[in-house]
């Protein structure tokens, strides 16, 4: 029978979820590296013993983790991230020039193809690759030094490279998303980037819908569909048809459309899952009341999910890695909440149910469906 | 033999369970011990200064002889007792307060 397996990344260590098919009863593994934060876990879709973990500590510093069984056993590989050429700098909170300084690994990207060849998105803002399973690390700088890089400016969290989507029709075609400078776009595998922001508004800064500085919180894609993407922004949830040239607004009649996590349905490119967070003040649902919203006409139109979520009293917030899709039938969607909580829907976000209540705060959720 | 305390999750990921006893050439000095340390557990590189700088990340202490050495310059000797083995070179990570 089939399975799944949850890949869970907290402040405090790393889990392992794992269920049969059903996803009905599910074994927690871990803590795994305890104590140390753990931004994101993530497994090859080339191989799904291949996990990669980013391990961080604010003391320690920066470790990559490699398991090559699933994540029973794991072992640490490269951890230097050096930027290349000279850094320069990029601007501060108070507009000054500000040297480029790595702090560590927000999100990791395996290759759709290569188990040894992994993404790393890192703060300070900037892309990083490895083709040995993660024992070197590599910038590709021309995202860095892409003519606007000098001008972006840290959000609140950091100047994080958060996000990053690989198009698994063009393998030459990567999108990234960087807080708070916005969307980049690669057409030659990742050696020059372009802005992709136009159709953004941004009130936070001085021209709206300038070419960067929009504090784009996660990207989605379904890979079916590649030239479509989402996106939950600071404010505004937002989806493109041509590849990231254009977007437009679909939050719709969503009651807020602050939020940090986005995902897509794993069957239906046009069904997208946001979890409405009340405002950029106040990191928690509307009324104390959980609520996953779905869309199944790629935004604007949106239905609120809640059986089996809290309905009262909850202050809880989910972050912008911490939401994923299975690809069993029916589809299972996943989130993590800074409670410490990790929901699970096995039948497309219809009803929901804990399959782990008491974790450290939840900081990533990566599901691998097994054969 | 020269011996180093490291703090709990610096032996975790360098899979130790106690002191570590290192082998380190006269004159024995806080980055000659790293320099050692660093050799038997690679995993450790960028973990207590920095791969680049060299420089001490700032949330760790250098503590030796009943002395905090962590603004020391690093190539300066260090105590016979430690250099001997008698009392070891602690690596401790700061504490938060609050």
């Amino acid at each position: 029978m089939s399975g799944v397996r949850v890949l869970v990344g907290t402040q405090k260590g790393a889990f392992v979820l794992r269920s049969d098919g059903t996803r009905r009863d599910w074994q927690i593994d871990g803590p795994f590296f305890p104590g140390w934060e753990i931004y994101h876990v993530k497994g090859s879709p080339a191989d799904p013993s291949r996990l990669y973990a980013s391990q961080t500590s604010g003391w320690f510093g920066q470790v990559i983790q490699r398991s090559d069984d699933g994540g029973a056993s794991w072992s640490p590989v490269g951890g230097e991230f050096a930027y290349a050429n000279k850094p320069g700098t990029h601007q501060w909170y108070d507009g000054t020039p500000h040297p480029w300084e790595f702090a560590r690994v927000w999100h990791l990207e395996p290759s759709l193809t290569d188990p040894d060849t992994v993404y790393a998105g890192v703060e300070d803002a900037a892309l990083f690759k490895t083709s040995d399973g993660g024992g070197t690390w590599n910038e590709l700088p021309g995202l860095r030094e892409e003519k606007t890089g000098s001008s972006w400016q840290p959000g609140a969290g950091g100047m994080c490279l958060h996000s990053i989507v690989l198009d698994p029709s063009d393998p030459l075609r990567l999108y990234v998303a960087i807080s708070a400078a916005g969307v980049f776009r690669s057409d030659d595998g990742g050696d020059t980037w372009r802005p992709a922001n136009r159709g953004l508004r941004s009130e936070h800064i001085p021209d709206q819908d300038a070419e960067v500085g929009h504090c784009v919180h996660h990207l989605a894609m379904h890979p079916a569909r590649p030239d479509v993407l989402f996106m939950q922004k600071h404010w505004d949830v937002m989806r493109s048809d041509d590849g990231a040239d254009t977007w437009q607004e679909v939050s719709g009649n969503l009651p807020t459309d602050f939020g940090f996590a986005i995902d897509v349905h794993a069957h239906e490119p046009s069904t997208a899952y946001v979890v409405p967070i009340k405002s950029d003040s106040q990191h928690f649902p509307i009324d104390g009341q959980l609520r996953v919203y779905r869309s199944r006409t790629g935004g604007d139109e949106w239905e609120p999910l809640g059986s089996g979520l809290p309905e009262r009293d909850c202050y809880v917030n989910v972050l912008r890695d911490a939401m994923s899709v299975d690809s069993l039938e029916p589809c299972g969607v996943y989130f993590g909440t800074t409670g410490g909580q990790v929901y699970a829907s096995p039948d497309e976000g219809d009803s929901w149910a804990p399959i782990a209540r008491d974790l450290p705060r939840v900081m990533s959720v990566e599901v691998q469906t097994l054969p | 033999m020269t011996r180093v305390v490291l703090p709990a999750p610096l032996r975790t990921l360098a899979g130790v369970t106690g002191e570590v006893q290192l082998e380190v050439a006269a004159p024995v000095t806080v980055s000659s011990v790293l320099d050692a340390l660093e050799e038997r557990y690679p995993q450790l590189c960028g973990t207590i200064r920095d791969r680049s700088s060299g420089r001490r990340r700032p949330f760790l202490r250098f503590f030796a002889g009943e002395e905090d050495l962590s603004h020391e310059p690093t190539d300066v000797p260090l105590p016979e007792s430690v250099a001997r083995g008698l009392e070891p070179l602690i690596v401790l990570g700061a504490i938060a307060g609050g």
